[in-house]
């Protein structure tokens, strides 16, 4: 026993270091920047996840308990539509883009080109393991960086299954997975990247921005938030009940940075809605939702006491009106609703990030946006209404990543549109080619002939070319006239 | 969608205190943010001029103006902002997002680093190689006496072309600015006491004394640097090591002009790579196997006046942009919006799931609308 302790590797600051210097020369060596290299690992990334989704299933099944719909959409269907949207589209994101040039720089022209930024880490979460591990990759591989994936070892089977599917389909002299938990990340975190992306949490995405900091890294932090929602009256509440429940018990059992944190409505309507969940949930999980094969776990046993601290808080415990059951032993908690917990609550004040919905009252509609805006900037906002003028005025008032009205979270999967945060909830954005975008640096290029080189900008300066430059900088015709014929002020 | 960030701060930097304080503030106030304005304090006058004048003008209650030294600054960085927008060194740029990363604040560093100008176009006509000539001297004692991100730092030449090209730029430098340290004119001087004397020192390392071929005179108490020329300094001095940011320019001479794409990349990303030639190919080199913010062929410093160009670093150089409408962007945050109808519903969204509901909503993703008509007519089955 004691020589296999000997002979497994420790993952520190030097083996960090060798990583990226590995990297470092495949990219310099001009293998990534190539465009067939970018076509051949995104081809391999979906036969990668063609030939092993049983085994993918499996994996997130023991992190997670995640039912196989989930898995199959939301992490293997959905990496495979982004894959094949890259390879679609990448020859039009590669190509350069023309910029107009004014009078200011005439005779010129210019153009924007994109250039991968070289060697990049992806940190992902452990809530869709694969999804958030692979969708940033694909960016970066577009783009045409090295990269390193650490995946969260708070699923571990699951990033093991990813070092080993990584290390067999793809190339790893320019992308490999690094396992391990806070003693890995801080090595890799000493190293110099080119561009560190985070999916996670606040508290170490400024660990992150820290650290990143010492080398002028740019990052991208996909945070979290408490994401709300405002349920109007006067719309179909069996649509509206059943589309909150996907987002909340259905994406991970609440476990999801966009899940609806908790619900807004005005005190008239609460009674309704909640009866409403009522019938909806059972039909959706059976009167003993603990046996519920459709429900993931909650992930381990500290997030597990975090959720029961939540809801068993005296000023919160009474207010349970819809479930609170656990189950200790297998990690699961009963979907829950609770109405109007205190404000200074702890459910009140954190991300849930779990099967617990606090529904709060107000008394008209309105006074949803700045409760909203009291709090944090979150992930994102959803709004259920018919009422034109209060969709205008929470697109107009509310300040979050993304806002979806009439659904919760099916945003994440239209790639037109960039996901990130604001404020607390994050910086920078991915998905479709704004992940193109976001490993890549925009270089400008101005190109010049010696045609027309016009004195005027060279010394000695005089009184009539200062009085001519500002006029030409100006851009009226009628200015430079006025200068030419020495009409104008100095 | 886009959306102000909120309250935002701007540092700026002494050599161009204006544009590098206002042209900020014009993207914060189109984007609709309320601005905290910092500029450095090494440019007294400037900064008095902003603090009275800027309150006349504009809203006093969203944009205000703050004079101070570094110690204004880190008091300033303790605060929660919602972005910070800084201009300057690289070592002080650490410090402001290490700082911002404490709140989780977006950043934009404009930094500096050591522009490179490749020059291959003398063997070409007079006319062309007087307007390269023109355009490096404009390039490099032009903007600020070269104290500026964007000047000129050195000069890549093939060896044989090397005295042609330092005979063209005396003679530019002279018509431009004055035939010695006396008679100069036309040209700014080097900013404060501690500048100057950084400056002195990187010509101080006797075998980069030997180097200079033009100028090198000084005159301390007017805080004057004539426009100097080295030709091949060591490679290891500090003059070739750290970005100048002073009119003193080295050049460095290769035997075949190809090579100066390993010499540029053997330093960290500039901020602009300026390239004089007609070479397509090398031009299409330069552009593929170099990295820098920007690369501007055949002239220097324009690339700045064009709005529809981003203007920021990479690596080293900063990260983050700004000019016409990314100064806009670089201040808003693009807030995405998805509108939803309650028709029509999709049933296998939502649980009980079965492999019938599984097989659906595969099929759906994938648009295979042929499998799923056949899945409803249920002849297919997982």
């Amino acid at each position: 026993m004691a020589s296999e302790v000997e002979k497994k590797a420790v993952f520190d600051i030097d083996s960090a270091k060798e990583v990226v210097q590995e990297l470092r020369a495949s990219f310099v060596a001009g293998k990534t920047k190539d465009y067939e290299w970018r076509r051949t690992q995104l081809k391999a990334m979906l036969k990668m996840m063609d030939e092993n989704e049983p085994q993918i299933v499996a994996a997130l099944r023991d992190d997670l308990s995640k039912p196989e719909l989930e898995s199959s959409i939301y992490e293997i269907a959905m990496l495979k539509n982004s894959c094949k949207l890259a390879l679609k589209k990448m020859k039009h994101w590669v190509m350069p883009e023309k910029a107009k040039t004014s009078l200011a720089t005439f005779p010129s022209s210019a153009e924007i080109v994109s250039e991968p930024l070289g060697v990049v880490l992806v940190i992902s979460a452990w809530n869709y393991p694969l999804l958030l591990s692979l969708d940033p990759v694909i960016g970066a591989i577009a783009a045409g960086n090295a990269i390193v994936l650490k995946p969260s070892e708070i699923s571990p089977a699951t990033a093991s299954l990813l070092a080993k599917l990584v290390a067999n389909y793809m190339d790893s002299s320019c992308i490999k997975v690094v396992e391990g938990a806070v003693p890995e990340t801080t090595a890799l975190l000493e190293q110099k990247w080119d561009k560190i992306m985070y999916t996670g949490n606040g508290r170490i995405g400024r660990i992150v921005m820290a650290a990143a900091a010492k080398h002028l890294t740019p990052v991208v932090l996909e945070l979290g938030g408490k994401c709300p929602v405002i349920v109007d009256s006067g719309i179909n509440l069996q649509v509206a009940t059943r589309r909150i429940i996907a987002g909340k018990w259905g994406c991970n059992n609440g476990q999801a940075c966009i899940s609806p944190d908790y619900i807004i409505t005005t005190k008239d309507y609460a009674v309704e809605l909640v009866d409403s969940f009522k019938c909806e949930l059972e039909r959706f999980y059976g009167k003993n939702p603990l046996e519920s094969k459709d429900l993931s776990r909650v992930v381990n046993s500290n997030h597990f006491a975090r959720l029961l601290k939540l809801l068993d808080e005296d000023k919160v415990s009474s207010k349970i009106v819809y479930g609170g059951e656990r189950d200790k032993s297998n990690l699961k908690i009963a979907p829950t609703i609770l109405l109007d917990v205190p404000q200074d609550s702890l459910i009140m004040n954190e991300e849930i990030f779990g099967p617990l919905l606090p529904i709060i009252t107000i008394d008209k509609v309105e006074d949803s946006f700045d409760l909203i805006n009291s709090g944090t900037k979150p992930l994102a906002a959803y709004m259920f209404t018919n009422n034109k003028k209060l969709k205008e005025k929470f697109v107009e008032k509310v300040s979050a990543g993304g806002l979806v009205i009439n659904d919760t979270t099916v945003h994440l999967a239209e790639p037109t549109l960039p996901f990130g945060g604001v404020g607390d909830s994050g910086m920078g954005a991915y998905h479709g080619k704004f992940s193109f975008d976001t490993f890549s640096h925009k270089k400008a290029v101005l190109y010049r002939s010696f045609a027309g080189d016009a004195p005027l900008r060279y010394p000695p300066y005089t009184n009539g070319k200062l009085r001519l430059l500002k006029a030409l900088l100006g851009g009226s015709i009628l200015g430079i006239i006025r200068a030419l014929m020495g009409w104008s002020k100095a | 969608m886009p959306q102000p960030l909120g309250v935002v701060l701007i540092f700026s930097s002494w050599n161009f205190p204006f544009t590098l304080a206002l042209d900020p503030l014009i993207g914060a106030i189109s984007a609709g943010n309320t601005v905290l304005l910092k500029p450095s304090d090494l440019a007294p006058a400037c900064i008095s001029f902003l603090v009275e004048t800027i309150p006349k003008y504009l809203d006093n209650k969203a944009i205000k103006v703050v004079a101070g030294g570094a110690d204004i600054g880190e008091r300033l960085l303790q605060l929660k902002w919602d972005k910070i927008f800084y201009t300057g060194s690289p070592r002080v740029g650490r410090l402001v997002m290490a700082a911002a990363a404490k709140h989780l604040t977006p950043v934009t560093l404009e930094l500096g680093g050591k522009c490179p100008a490749i020059v291959d176009t003398l063997s070409t006509t007079p006319s062309k190689a007087k307007v390269t000539a023109k355009r490096i001297v404009g390039g490099k004692w032009g903007p600020c006496n070269g104290q500026a991100c964007i000047a000129i730092d050195y000069l890549l030449v093939e060896e044989k072309l090397a005295s042609a090209l330092i005979e063209l730029l005396k003679k530019t430098i002279k018509r431009f600015y004055g035939e010695n340290i006396k008679s100069l004119k036309s040209i700014s001087r080097i900013v404060n006491e501690h500048q100057f004397q950084r400056l002195v020192n990187l010509l101080k390392d006797p075998n980069v004394a030997d180097s200079i071929v033009y100028g090198g005179s000084v005159d301390e108490e007017k805080l004057v640097i004539e426009p100097t020329i080295l030709l091949d300094p060591p490679l290891d001095s500090e003059i070739m090591s750290e970005e100048i940011f002073g009119p003193l320019l080295p050049i460095i001479t290769l035997k075949n002009i190809e090579e100066s794409i390993n010499f540029i990349n053997s330093k960290s990303n500039p901020l602009v790579i300026y390239a004089f030639t007609e070479d397509e190919t090398f031009k299409k080199r330069i552009l593929s196997e170099t990295s820098s913010g920007t690369v501007t062929f055949n002239d220097s410093m324009v690339q700045f006046l064009c709005d529809s160009l981003p203007f920021g670093g990479v690596g080293q150089s900063g990260f983050g942009r700004y000019h016409g409408k990314y100064s806009f962007d670089t201040f808003s945050h693009e807030k995405s919006i998805l509108h939803r109808g309650f028709y029509p519903e999709i049933e296998p969204r939502y649980p009980p799931w079965t492999d019938f509901k599984l097989l659906f909503i595969k099929l759906a993703y994938e648009f295979d609308y042929f499998g799923l008509i056949l899945l409803l007519l249920w002849f297919k089955r997982s």
